[in-house]
């Protein structure tokens, strides 16, 4: 593939994302052979996963996880106003963010994506600038809720927080793309409850009648807010709709990482050559309340979340890559420790950051002179 | 110079600007094979493949969504929505999208984008073909909207609208469309959004208008110096948001009486902005109360002769005689 940038994705940081993937087969074979696990190696394999990957994959869900859990400290510490939490969607945006090109494919996340963005170049710093609205914060100055994503230089389209809008931005940005012969993939992020929404509808109506280069990601985690999919819905799968619209429907693990990028990266692969969009659900939770002004306990039991508990991806994968020999509980302790050590550090310097300046609040509603 | 109708106006000029840049694309209901309800895009298909002339599916939403999209991608996108009536499933990707991305991105992106609509009524349109739109999208920051009521301002806003790096709702009155003719330049041209225009000069009182209702006060305005000598400054308001305040405020400075003329429903309409910019800052300039006449607070005009006919005209020559009764006051 060539390594053409479009316009809205520039200037990226290298390393990362897919940048330095290996795509040679077998590449685990230094690990030691007697704690491979003959199915799931093989599995990584056709993947074309490299052992690196696999730890670079499992530190972002870490990161991800640990960035969550500050965050929402910070919330009950009276320091961040509101936060969005992650927890049981790292290994679906992990896993369906690898499979893309950072610095060349196109992001549009929402809310709940932080694991989507930092495959994408956002840095825990960068989350904590926009948890703390800070002048620095890369995705609007402090103007915006946190976690609603958006850097020209990443290549993340900014969001809102109107549920859906950004689906026919997605089908519009890959017509686009075509238009004009880009080598590039749109993704589109939102959960179960976006489905429902008119705009859905009709951006992948529109993808399909044009067979864009975009992939669509329902991560559902089964409530939006408190509502369930039952009601939601009327029919069991998210991927079942897809029939309606031309286009594969597919339903995948959510709280497996590696099957998650499979998905994706089938769905990668078919929108570069041509064959049009994908939608891929991948069935998942969420630990956490909605937002950090929700009270699941009015919705959901204790049971049902801790029984979900049990399930957890990042524990899953964990226990994958011990299975792998790729890591052992001392390497995961250090690796948590270095983690929170970024974390608490990023922490620290976003607070200590400047606020936006007042004099700023009347800017940009049009072009300036 | 060529003499031209609204809709060849607008045809001509839009053609002449994808033909010089193929980034801009058009799309919406009908635009393509059809050339449109009213033929703007007539022979567009043909000329610029179907690639650039996109037949979207009816979904107004999707369509300006999707024009969205197209142009944080580098394309110009000119989304048609077939009748304004039909615009309000976009009004959250208008309003909550369009309008405020380069608000809320801290000016990291920008929606160069044209959305063309025709509006108003008087054509037998009824509540669902004649609606004023112009108010619900006038409160919005981030968004121009124009309402060029002549041929030549048609052009020139189009062309100017289409290098806007910002959204722009650019409405076209349906009834001026094939009623309104005109003197178009031959070289291109742009007429400036946010600049109000001078129809007529007068030195008794001052009209401000817009839309096919600026015609009927220019016409009304010829009647009243032939009977009585009256003469009327007719200003054409041209563009909603920004409004020019200060074109408006010199000529009721000037004449030292003000009355704003609309279609849409008077409470909370356009005028009522207007209105307010003139009390505000031009009360101890007026010789007389500021007038206001915009149409019946019903939902739209009926489509019945007689009732849409009361809808644009309550009382027999309205505008002719409140306007003699203000040169009076």
């Amino acid at each position: 593939m060539s390594t053409t940038t479009p316009d809205a994705a520039c200037d990226c940081p290298a390393g990362g994302g897919s940048a330095s993937r290996s795509k040679q087969n077998g590449v685990l074979d230094s690990a030691p052979k007697m704690a491979v696990e003959a199915t799931r190696q093989s599995e990584i394999d056709t993947l074309g996963l490299s052992g690196e990957d696999l730890l670079s994959m499992h530190r972002f869900m870490v990161l991800a996880r640990l960035i969550d859990e500050a965050a929402i400290r910070q919330n009950r510490q009276g320091k961040a106003p509101f936060v969005i939490p992650v927890s049981c969607h790292e290994a679906c945006q992990v896993g369906t963010a690898w499979a893309m090109r950072r610095g060349q494919d196109i992001w549009l996340p929402y809310y709940r994506d932080l694991a989507v963005v930092l495959v994408a170049g956002m840095t825990a710093f960068d989350v904590f600038l926009g948890i703390f609205s800070k002048a620095g914060d890369p995705t609007s100055g402090g103007r915006q809720m946190p976690a609603h994503w958006g850097s020209r230089r990443l290549g993340i389209i900014t969001g809102s927080s109107p549920i859906g809008t950004q689906i026919p931005h997605a089908a519009g940005i890959a017509y686009a793309v075509k238009f004009r012969s880009e080598d590039a993939v749109v993704a589109t992020w939102f959960g179960e409850g976006a489905t429902s929404e008119g705009d859905w509808h009709e951006g992948l109506n529109f993808a399909g009648i044009h067979k864009l280069p975009v992939v669509f990601v329902c991560e559902n985690n089964h409530y939006a807010i408190s509502v369930p999919q039952s009601k939601q819905m009327a029919v069991e799968n998210v991927a079942d709709r897809a029939a309606g619209y031309g286009f594969p429907g597919v339903v995948v693990d959510g709280n497996d990482v590696l099957a998650s990028y499979a998905a994706m990266k089938r769905a990668v692969e078919r929108a570069l050559s041509g064959e049009g969009p994908t939608l891929i659900e991948c069935k998942t939770y969420r630990f956490q309340p909605h937002t950090s002004d929700d009270d699941d306990r009015t919705y959901r039991t204790r049971e049902e979340v801790e029984e979900a508990r049990h399930h957890d991806p990042l524990d899953r994968f964990s226990a994958d890559l011990k299975t792998l020999g790729l890591m052992d509980d001392a390497r995961i302790e250090s690796l948590r420790a270095e983690v929170k050590a970024e974390v608490d550090r990023a922490v620290a310097d976003a607070w200590a950051a400047p606020d936006p300046d007042p004099a700023t609040v009347l800017r940009y509603v049009f072009e300036e002179d | 110079m060529a003499q031209k109708n609204v809709v060849t106006a607008i045809h001509d000029a839009l053609h002449e600007e994808m033909a010089a840049d193929d980034r801009i694309v058009v799309l919406g209901e009908d635009v393509g094979v059809r050339g449109g309800v009213f033929r703007i895009t007539q022979g567009f298909m043909e000329e610029f493949g179907p690639a650039r002339v996109i037949d979207t599916p009816l979904a107004e939403a999707g369509i300006v969504g999707v024009a969205i999209g197209m142009a944080l991608h580098g394309l110009l996108p000119i989304a048609e929505i077939e009748f304004a009536d039909f615009i309000h499933p976009a009004f959250d990707q208008i309003v909550s999208e369009a309008a405020r991305i380069r608000y809320r991105s801290n000016n990291d992106f920008n929606v160069p984008l044209v959305i063309r609509a025709p509006w108003g009524g008087g054509i037998h349109g009824a509540l669902y073909h004649s609606q004023s739109i112009e108010a619900f999208y006038g409160h919005v920051p981030g968004l121009k909207v124009v309402v060029p009521s002549t041929p030549s301002d048609a052009v020139g806003m189009l062309r100017t609208a289409i290098r806007d790096p910002d959204p722009v709702l650019f409405l076209e009155h349906k009834k001026t469309y094939r009623a309104i003719t005109g003197d178009v330049l031959d070289e291109p041209y742009t007429v400036p959004i946010g600049v109000a225009d001078v129809k007529r000069e007068g030195e008794d009182l001052t009209v401000v208008a817009y839309g096919f209702m600026m015609h009927t006060c220019l016409e009304t305005a010829t009647r009243l110096q032939e009977d009585h000598g009256i003469s009327v400054e007719v200003v054409d308001a041209r563009s909603i948001s920004p409004l020019d305040k200060q074109t408006i405020l010199s000529s009721v400075r000037k004449t030292g009486k003000a009355m704003v003329v609309y279609e849409d429903n008077r409470t909370y309409g356009a005028g009522a902005e207007i209105v307010a910019t003139i009390a505000e800052e031009a009360m101890f300039d007026l010789d007389g109360p500021i007038v206001r006449i915009g149409g019946p607070d019903i939902p739209a005009m009926p489509f019945a002769t007689s009732l849409e006919h009361f809808y644009l005209e309550p009382e027999p020559d309205q505008l002719y005689r409140r306007m003699l009764d203000l040169a009076r006051f």
